[in-house]
């Protein structure tokens, strides 16, 4: 009985022992798991639920505008949406797809088999940037699987007016062309992020702490005044269809500050649609473009004549008998002009008094002077693809390079840059840095030449644009005006093209108060006319009689008869 | 069991009481805080898709008041329907001061 016993008690300490052993090795385990999630991996489950119903979501930040100076908006971002889907929820065989796919012209065969081959993905954009009322139809559809997402599309209100000067950016809100390019860090936003918590369903229910601050864009004022903008496309673009040029460019500046007032080239494009554009039409001709000036720089010689003491503008020039032979190349002019002053030099355009004139001056004096009206010197804007002009080295040159620097050959600048050495002839001969952005406060310019000969030269460009001069058609009324015409053969290979011309006037005015200057070229007008003096100045006169009353300017020309004194 | 025991217990387990009462009152704080949350949160996402909207409908009308006040657009509307001119020189008349 008890040897029994004792064997029952054996066997059941063993299976008791196997029972512990189970229980005490499931309790260990537990308290490892508890362990391994609690203190040693706690992120682990954190993560996997997060994943599955926290969100980071971006908040999109947008691009600051372009401003002209008075506030009026030149480029503008403005929110629409694009339209994605989420291929693992939607309904391939919905009878809305088809709907959808109108809405949107869209092929309703190609959006399936998009979706189709997408199917491990949540996220496929169907249309981007697509019209407020279209996302309005998209939302009424009420597709599931369908969503709008917030994004920003520059609009250029202006269009083709202001296209060269604001440029554009591409499809990623990222400046391409023009001023969208240079300010670009400016006017980029950086988007943010926030934290969102979405249901099952995919709604967001909670969340919304900032994650990463959103900074949009600053806004930047231009220097350009829409006004004379549209002013100058248009007198521009008509003068370029009516004589059926190749291209042209004007520029307008302020000339007490060194502000672009204006600038328009001509043929332009629609920054808002540019499908199929080529690099020739959204160039900016005025800034990129380097032609010889001609003629427009013989008030610079004339300047530079006046500086060395050797000419004064009564100094008579013999230019008979209308030619002068330099180093084997003879320089002619229209005709024989025979004994000038200086004063008629301008007037009349002579080249060959400009080439006396050179060719008695010091080579480094003449070409200091040169240069010191900005030829060949950067302006200081900072637009895309600036070009910097070209003046030729004077230990290199011989007497003929002299001689045809004086009337404007074998040096190149662009309409800007001509502006600009315009500028300096009218503010009393201060240099200034050329500015695309407005400006409070008129930048430190550089005294280049002195007050009295600036003025003397200013007053005989007067005679230019009055009867006997070559730009009678620059006039404008009630106003004194101040200018030189150009008309330059075009270079080709191996020399200068017979019948290609570039139509050029530059002027300033009111040439006893000087407020503006005015360049303006004309590459290459067909027809019978193609002189600077009756192609291009009537653009300066059409532009500047609207430009003197937009600006209200006071008018320093009136008859005496006009002219009334107020009673005090 | 009388009434005086009954004391007597909520004497001895005041501290347990106390604790039980704060951890219903917290648990009511927690679901009222909860609530506040939500609805502030259904609050915030409404103003937000507002200001979206008015911000929208403002660049969208800037856009359209830029097109109504080009100078080209005016320019032909002083010319054509209001028969506006430019003053020619002899109708213009400077006063000095």
């Amino acid at each position: 009985m008890s040897r029994q016993r004792k064997s029952i008690n054996s066997v059941g300490i063993w299976r008791l022992n196997v029972v512990r052993l189970v229980f005490i090795s499931l309790v260990i385990g537990l308290g490892w798991r508890l362990t391994d999630i609690q203190v040693l991996n706690p992120d682990f489950l954190r993560n996997q639920g997060d994943a599955r119903h926290v969100r980071k979501v971006p908040v999109a930040a947008h691009r600051g505008m372009i401003l002209d100076r008075h506030g009026e908006p030149l480029a503008i971002s403005t929110p629409v949406h694009s339209v994605w889907v989420n291929p693992q929820e939607i309904n391939v065989d919905s009878v809305k797809l088809p709907k959808l796919a109108k809405v949107l012209h869209l092929n309703a065969k190609k959006i399936k088999n998009k979706i189709n081959s997408n199917q491990n993905r949540e996220f496929i954009y169907l249309k981007r940037r697509v019209a407020p009322e279209t996302a309005n139809k998209v939302k009424q559809l009420n597709i599931a699987g369908v969503a709008l997402q917030r994004e920003y599309k520059r609009f250029y209100p202006t269009g083709e007016v202001a296209a060269h000067v604001v440029g554009f950016t591409n499809v990623d809100d990222a400046g391409q062309e023009g001023l969208e390019l240079t300010h670009d860090a400016v006017l980029t936003g950086v988007s943010g992020l926030k934290r969102m918590i979405r249901d099952s369903r995919g709604n967001y229910v909670g969340g919304g702490e900032q994650l990463k601050a959103t900074k949009h864009g600053q806004n930047i004022s231009l220097s350009i005044d829409l006004r004379l903008q549209y002013l100058t496309y248009q007198a521009l673009k008509a003068s370029v269809v009516k004589y059926k040029a190749r291209s042209g460019s004007a520029v307008i500046l302020d000339i007490k500050t060194g502000e672009v007032l204006a600038m328009v080239n001509q043929p332009s494009f629609n920054p808002n649609s540019r499908r199929g554009l080529r690099n020739s039409e959204y160039r900016n001709r005025a800034v990129t473009d380097l032609f010889e000036p001609g003629s427009t720089v013989k008030p610079f010689t004339v300047a530079s004549g006046l500086k060395s003491g050797k000419f004064t503008p009564a100094t008579i020039i013999d230019t008979r008998p209308g030619t002068l032979r330099v180093s084997g190349h003879t320089i002619k002019d229209f005709r024989d002009y025979g004994q000038i002053s200086v004063s008629t030099l301008i007037q009349k355009s002579s080249n060959v008094a400009a080439s006396k004139i050179a060719l008695a001056l010091k080579p480094e004096q003449l070409w200091q002077d040169f240069s010191a009206f900005g030829l060949a010197e950067p302006t200081g804007a900072y637009f895309p693809g600036e070009a910097m002009g070209h003046l030729p080295d004077p230990q290199k040159w011989r007497k003929l390079d002299r001689a045809t620097l004086a009337y404007g050959y074998g040096v190149a600048s662009s309409a800007l840059q001509l502006a600009r050495g315009y500028m300096v002839l009218a503010n009393g001969g201060i240099l200034r840095p050329v500015s695309f952005v407005k400006v409070d406060q008129p930048p430190q310019g550089r005294r280049v030449f002195s007050r009295d000969d600036m003025k003397q030269v200013l007053t005989m460009m007067e005679r230019v644009v009055q009867p006997g001069g070559t730009a009678q058609k620059a006039a404008v009324e009630n106003y004194t005006v101040a200018g030189k015409t150009g008309t330059v053969k075009k270079a080709a290979s191996g020399g200068y093209a017979d019948k290609q011309y570039l139509s050029l006037f530059a002027g300033v005015i009111p040439a006893t108060q000087p407020r503006l200057a005015m360049v303006v070229m004309v590459d290459d007008p067909q027809g019978k006319e193609y002189y600077g003096g009756l192609v291009a100045a009537p653009v300066f006169s059409e532009v500047m009689t609207g430009a003197m009353r937009l600006l209200n300017i006071a008018p320093d020309d009136l008859p005496m008869t006009q002219l009334h004194v107020a009673q005090k | 069991m009388s009434f005086s025991s009954l004391i007597d217990l909520l004497r001895i387990h005041v501290s347990v009481i106390l604790l039980i009462v704060l951890v219903i009152a917290s648990s009511i704080a927690v679901i009222y805080t909860k609530h506040t949350g939500r609805t502030e949160f259904v609050a915030l996402q409404k103003l937000e898709r507002q200001r979206d909207n008015l911000n929208e409908e403002w660049s969208r009308l800037l856009l359209e008041q830029s097109t109504w006040a080009s100078p080209g657009r005016i320019e032909q509307q002083a010319r054509l329907r209001l028969k506006m001119i430019v003053p020619t020189a002899d109708m213009v008349v400077v006063v000095k001061p």
